[in-house]
């Protein structure tokens, strides 16, 4: 079903670059030659996803493409904490416009490309969650709809982290943030509010719509590498903890990733020209408390009275994203 | 070629000629005209190598024009009013990153109240984005303005506002020697970017700066767009070189010579100005009219030269400062630093309202007795507006 052949279910295995497979089969990130594409030295906080996400994601990009990609970047922690003057964690050609305007900006990079007839060199947009779902939605929709040959990639670490830990269009319900405090009577954020954004790309019918985690980190080069083998607008939603908005131990990244795909809060999935056509099933299948617990934000959720009735609505938000994504395989119900 | 044309066309027909690499363009008048005829001209193949982008706002119009241009292709794009201030963060963030982008502005009003009709709101609220702005007084300057702009630009890595009245010009059928190909070539080299984003040398555009290099940063913008008023001169020298007429530059006079009263204007409505003065002048009035073309950066010395031997000035604007006045004026006062010269200020043509030259008669017959206020509203209907100001205050 999904696009990686190769999986590590053990535990303690979960690393890249597996030295007993052939050269061929090992990660794009364990190649020595690897680009560095966000190379390191940069302000990113110890255990930050987006950092995580976006070396991986650009690596394989860079890989896909001999080497050949512009990026444009959103305003938000990934352009502060990379490219502080005089100084630069990019080795690869690389533009910060606006907030809002990332795809637009890729847009025209992607059009002055086409003009000068450099069709080899590709275009990646990339920006946090609050660029993508909430300022810069209009001109993503809009880049998404003229098909324009751009890769967008969210990292998605749910609310506006660079300014202090703000709610976005893209925090799930009951998640404390600086603007949806742990108050009254529903503490943290509404429920039936928040974009899917990857469900948003797939009504845009553009070639490809993939999601991905920092717990998969094969899988995410995998889908970027699979996503430069299309011309046309394409999305990947990366979820990326936030071990600072999200009150999480730096050392939990990966793990709290991990819990929110096998919880089935966050479903991992491709689709191609608006149908989904692959998901990753759930190996082993935890309640969303699991998830829940390691992070302050919900934290109201258990003390000083637990909230089950919170946790059961968030549970059903889980168990309906399984059910839509098919993410109980024959195969991982067995194991 | 001289053709009878559209103000919009001919500004569309030499904007192709400059052979731009993106165009993008968002609906809104009295702009539509220039990139619909951009449109055509892309899809027909008679302007190849161009990509021609329909976006989804005006926001958008602007950020790809920032991106292809940082890409080192040719970027040009059209708006308006609303559509103006809708762009207005990628606006400064163009100048910031030095990008040549070639804008026109089809001046508009800004609302509310909502209005379609001419005047300079629109560029004038745009006045410290960091962009040079040239105002066409004629539809054969606004066509060879653009020409021009593209040098200009390219030149100092800077962008180029060409504004022209929405309407007045873009709207009016007339007489246009449209540039031909051959001399626009040889005008207007193929754009050599200062910096591109290329894989092959890669570099970063668009860092964070902090308070240790920011005022530095923003030290060179000011004495970059200073050298605007040495480039822009020299091009238009060039420009009339090659195509045989005098377009552009910093300001033009018409009778200042031993005018006493002189009337400073941007853009069409110097024509009106032109033939009131001439009657003027015809009856022994030593008047005479000051056209500014480039208002950013503003030609400070030039302008103190061309006023040196006035005893007033007139400062006709189709836009003002609310709470304040004009605002031409203020810039107009700063060459006049230290001398006697009255200064007045006429607001006229908001919103579209026609400035017409009994009007302007009845004005600059007062104003050369110095018989007007400082601030004046042409054709105010006052005792309507006081009216309604006593009522609202009475409630």
């Amino acid at each position: 079903m999904s696009t990686t052949p190769i999986k590590f279910y053990q535990v303690g295995s979960f690393a890249v670059g597996n030295r007993l497979l052939s050269a061929d089969d090992r990660s794009i990130q364990s190649d020595p030659d690897r680009t560095n594409a966000l190379t390191s030295g940069h302000r990113a906080c110890q255990g930050c996803g987006e950092a995580l996400g976006a070396r991986y994601a650009l690596d394989a990009a860079m890989r896909a493409t001999n080497e050949k990609i512009i990026a444009v970047n959103a305003t938000g922690c990934l352009e502060v904490f990379s490219t502080p003057y005089p100084e630069s964690s990019w080795r690869i050609a690389w533009l910060h416009s606006l907030f809002g305007n990332a795809p637009a900006v890729a847009t025209g990079v992607a059009a002055a490309l086409k003009a000068q007839g450099k069709s080899d060199i590709r275009v990646i947009g990339q920006g946090g969650d609050g660029a993508t779902v909430d300022i810069g939605f209009g001109a993503l929709s809009g880049m998404f709809e003229r098909n324009d040959d751009v890769l967008y990639i969210c990292y998605d670490n749910e609310a506006y982290m660079n300014t202090g830990v703000q709610r976005s269009g893209a925090t799930p319900p009951a998640a404390r943030t600086a603007t949806t405090q742990a108050v009254g009577e529903n503490p943290g954020n509404v429920f039936g509010q928040g974009k899917n954004l990857p469900r948003i790309a797939m009504a845009h019918e553009i070639p490809y719509v993939a999601t991905a985690t920092v717990a998969d980190l094969r899988d995410l080069e995998a889908k970027v590498t699979k996503a430069m083998s299309f011309r046309g607008a394409r999305y990947i939603h990366v979820l990326v903890p936030c071990p600072l908005g999200w009150g999480s131990a730096s050392c939990d990244t990966i793990k709290i990733a991990r819990l929110a795909t096998q919880s089935g809060l966050f479903p991992v999935f491709e689709a191609e020209h608006g149908e989904v056509v692959a998901s990753t099933a759930i190996r082993h299948r935890v309640d969303v408390e699991e998830y829940l617990k390691l992070q302050v934000r919900y934290s109201h959720l258990f003390s000083p009275k637990r909230r089950d009735d919170v946790i059961t609505h968030l549970q059903s938000i889980a168990d309906k994203n399984i059910a839509r994504y098919n993410l109980i395989s024959d195969e991982s119900a067995s194991s | 070629m001289l053709r009878q044309v559209e103000g919009s066309k001919a500004v569309a027909d030499t904007v192709a000629a400059c052979r731009p690499q993106v165009i993008c363009a968002y609906p809104i008048s009295p702009q539509t005209h220039i990139v619909e005829g951009l449109s055509q001209l892309v899809k027909n193949g008679e302007l190849q190598n161009c990509e021609f982008i329909n976006v989804e706002s005006e926001f958008a119009a602007m950020s790809v024009a920032i991106g292809a241009s940082a890409t080192g292709a040719r970027t040009y794009t059209a708006t308006a009013s609303q559509g103006l201030l809708y762009m207005v963060e990628a606006v400064f963030n163009a100048s910031g990153l030095g990008l040549p982008i070639v804008m026109t502005v089809a001046n508009r009003a800004i609302g509310a109240p909502i209005n379609i009709w001419n005047d300079h709101s629109d560029s004038m609220s745009q006045r410290d984005s960091g962009w040079i702005q040239i105002y066409a007084e004629t539809n054969q300057e606004a066509a060879d303005l653009h020409v021009q702009a593209f040098r200009i630009a390219e030149e100092l890595s800077l962008p180029v506002m060409v504004c022209m009245d929405g309407f007045i010009l873009t709207h009016a059928y007339e007489r246009v020697d449209v540039a031909e190909q051959e001399q626009v070539d040889q005008f207007l080299p193929p754009y050599a970017p200062r910096q591109i984003l290329d894989p092959s040398n890669p570099v970063s555009i668009g860092a964070m700066v902090g308070p240790e290099a920011f005022t530095e940063v923003k030290y060179m913008a000011h004495m970059k767009t200073l050298s605007a008023l040495a480039v822009i001169p020299k091009v238009a020298k060039d420009f009339e070189i090659i195509f045989g007429r005098s377009s552009g530059g910093l300001i033009r006079r018409h009778k200042t010579l031993g005018a006493q009263t002189i009337v400073i204007a941007l853009g069409s409505v110097l024509g009106t100005i032109k033939d009131v003065i001439d009657e003027m002048v015809a009856a022994d009035i030593a008047i005479g009219v000051l056209g500014i073309i480039a208002f950013r950066p503003f030609p400070t010395t030039e302008v103190r030269e061309a006023l040196s031997q006035a005893k007033r000035v007139i400062v006709l604007e189709k836009a003002f400062q609310v709470g304040v006045g004009g605002i031409v004026i203020d810039n107009v006062r700063e060459a006049l630093r230290g001398t006697n010269t009255a200064a007045y200020t006429v607001i006229a043509g908001l919103g579209g309202r026609p400035i017409t030259k009994q009007s302007l008669r009845s004005y600059f017959d007062k104003a050369v007795n110095d018989q007007v206020e400082e601030l004046t509203f042409l054709d105010l209907d006052k005792d309507l507006a006081d009216a309604e100001l006593a009522r609202e205050a009475g409630r």
